[in-house]
C-alpha cells in the first residue's frame, strides 16, 4: 500500500470511533505560566545571536539577500515538498501584513508551540519543533530584535496542500508525537560547557536536524538516526551525514569552526545548496558559539547514512 | 554489426556514461580550483605564514584555470547524468549560470590585478572568492547519495 493511501486509512479510521478523543487531543496547547514568566522583557542586542543562529532570514527573507535585503522579512519563498508546497509568510513588523501587532507570548506561542495568535496550528515547515527546545528568554530577545526590523507590505500566498495534509487540526497530533522541549541527545552530568552550548544551538534555535535527519512516515524527525543524513525535502538531491559514521564527515572540531566561519570544507570545497544561506549565518556568530557547535557535532552518536545509497537506475 | 554498435551505445547512454569524460574533466577543474583555493585558505586560517609570492602563484594559477572554463564545451546537455553533482538547474537556467561564471572569472582576474600584500587584504579576496563559490554552489549543485 502506498503511503498516501495508508495515512488516508488512517484519517478515515481517527474519522471513526477515535474523532472525539482526536479533536480533544489535537487542540492547540498554550504556554504555561512557568514559561511565560521566563521570557523577561526582551534583549535586542542579544536577539540578533538568536536571529542569526536560527536562520530566519533563510526562508522568510528573499533567496540571495545579503545586507539590509536580508531583514525584509516578507516571506514568499516556496517551500515544494512531498506532502505540498509550502509558503513561508511575511514575518516582518508590518503590523497587519506581518507580525508587528503581536504581543510577546503571541511570539513566544508560535515558537515554542507552533500556535498561532488565533490558536491555529502552524504546519511543522516552520521548526518549531525544534525551536520548542529555546529558553523562553532567548525567544522573547529574538522577538525584540525582530521588531526592530523593517515593515514590509504584502502577505505571503497561503500553503497549498494535499489531503489529508491540508487538515490543519491533524498537526495537533503530530505534535502529540513530535513537539517536545527535551534535549535530544543526552549529555553526561559533567559534560563540558562548551558541549552544552553547542547542543542547545544545534538541536535548538539553529534546527540543523530538520533538514540534516531523516523523516519517519508522519514526517517527524527519526531522533534515532539524529543528523545522520537525508533526503532533501525539495528535489532529489541529499542533505549531508554530518555525525562521524559511514558515509558522514570526519573533520576536526577546527575544521567544522573553520567551515562555519569561511564556508570552505578541509579539502576547499565551498558550502552550497541550502548550507551556503545558513553557512553566511554562522559566519555573523561568535567564534565561542561555532566553536561549541562543533564541539556538539563531534559528541554526536555515529551513524551510517540516513538516505538510500544512489543505484545507477535512481541517477537517470 | 551495426545493431550491436546501436545497443552499445544506448547501454551507454542510459547508464549515465556518455559524458563520462566531460565530467570527469569538469571535476578535475574543480579539484584543481580547491588545491589553489587552499593555499590561501591555509593562510587565512593561521596555518601557514603569509606568503605573497606564494598568494601570487596561488592566485596565478587559479586565474587561469578559471579563465579558460568554457561552459558551452564542459556543460553539455544531457552532461547532468552520470557521477555529478551537477544540478539540473543549470540547464533550467543556462544564462543565469552562465552569470556566476563570468561573476567568478571576474573575481578571480581582479584578485591577480591586485593580489594581497597583507594577511588582512588576502581575507578579504578569499572572502569574494569563496563568495562567488557557494554563491554558484547554492543553485547549481545538488549533493546527491
Amino acid at each position: 500500500m502506498r503511503l498516501a493511501n495508508k495515512l488516508v486509512l488512517a484519517a478515515l479510521v481517527l474519522g471513526g470511533a477515535g474523532a472525539v478523543a482526536g479533536w480533544v487531543l489535537s487542540a492547540p496547547q498554550k504556554l504555561d505560566d512557568e514559561t511565560l514568566a521566563a521570557l523577561g522583557t526582551g534583549d535586542v542586542g542579544r536577539g540578533e545571536r538568536m536571529f542569526n543562529a536560527g536562520g530566519c532570514a533563510s526562508c522568510h527573507a528573499a533567496p540571495k539577500a545579503e545586507g539590509s535585503a536580508a531583514l525584509q522579512l516578507a516571506g514568499g519563498v516556496k517551500l515544494t515538498t512531498q506532502f505540498g508546497t509550502f509558503i513561508a509568510p511575511n514575518i516582518s513588523s508590518h503590523p497587519t501584513d506581518g507580525i508587528g501587532s503581536w504581543a510577546m507570548e503571541d511570539f513566544a506561542s508560535a515558537l515554542l508551540k507552533g500556535m498561532s495568535p488565533s490558536g491555529q496550528h502552524y504546519y511543522p515547515a516552520f521548526p518549531y519543533a525544534s525551536y520548542a527546545r529555546m529558553r523562553p528568554a532567548d525567544v522573547a530577545d529574538l522577538h525584540a530584535f525582530m521588531k526592530t526590523l523593517p515593515a514590509v507590505e504584502g502577505r505571503a500566498p497561503d500553503h497549498s496542500l494535499g489531503f489529508p495534509f491540508n487538515i490543519r487540526r491533524g498537526v495537533g497530533l503530530w505534535k502529540l508525537l513530535y513537539l517536545s522541549d527535551e534535549p535530544v541527545i543526552a549529555l553526561k552530568q559533567d559534560a563540558a560547557q562548551e558541549l552544552a552550548l553547542g547542543r542547545y544551538l544545534v538541536e535548538g534555535p539553529g534546527h540543523c536536524g530538520e533538514c540534516h535527519t531523516p523523516r519517519d512516515f508522519a514526517g517527524g524527525t527519526k531522533k534515532d538516526q539524529w543528523l545522520a543524513g537525508a533526503a532533501a525535502a525539495e528535489g532529489d538531491g541529499i542533505v549531508p551525514n554530518i555525525t562521524s559514521g559511514e558515509g558522514g564527515i570526519e573533520w576536526s572540531q577546527a575544521d567544522l569552526a573553520s567551515y562555519f566561519e569561511t564556508g570552505f570544507t578541509p579539502e576547499f570545497d565551498s558550502a552550497g545548496g541550502a548550507m551556503a544561506a545558513v553557512q553566511k549565518n554562522l559566519a555573523k556568530l561568535t567564534p565561542e558559539d561555532r566553536s561549541a557547535i562543533a564541539a556538539y557535532l563531534k559528541a554526536v552518536p555515529p551513524h551510517s547514512n540516513g538516505y538510500p545509497a544512489r543505484t545507477p537506475q535512481s541517477a537517470e | 554489426m551495426r545493431k550491436v554498435v546501436l545497443a552499445a551505445s544506448a547501454i551507454v547512454f542510459v547508464t549515465g556514461a556518455a559524458f563520462a569524460d566531460v565530467i570527469a574533466d569538469r571535476k578535475a577543474v574543480m579539484k584543481e580550483n580547491g588545491k589553489h583555493v587552499g593555499v590561501l585558505v591555509t593562510m587565512v586560517k593561521g596555518e601557514a605564514d603569509f606568503d605573497a609570492a606564494a598568494v601570487l602563484a596561488a592566485l596565478t594559477a587559479l586565474n587561469d584555470n578559471v579563465q579558460e572554463i568554457d561552459v558551452a564545451a564542459s556543460f553539455p546537455a544531457g552532461s547532468d547524468q552520470g557521477d555529478t553533482t551537477a544540478s539540473p538547474k543549470i540547464w533550467e537556467d543556462m544564462a543565469g549560470f552562465q552569470a556566476e561564471m563570468d561573476k567568478f572569472k571576474a573575481v578571480t582576474a581582479a584578485a591577480v590585478a591586485a593580489p594581497a600584500q597583507d594577511i588582512e587584504a588576502l581575507k578579504t579576496q578569499v572572502g569574494a572568492i569563496g563568495g562567488t563559490c557557494s554563491s554558484c554552489h547554492e543553485t547549481f549543485r545538488l549533493k546527491k547519495g
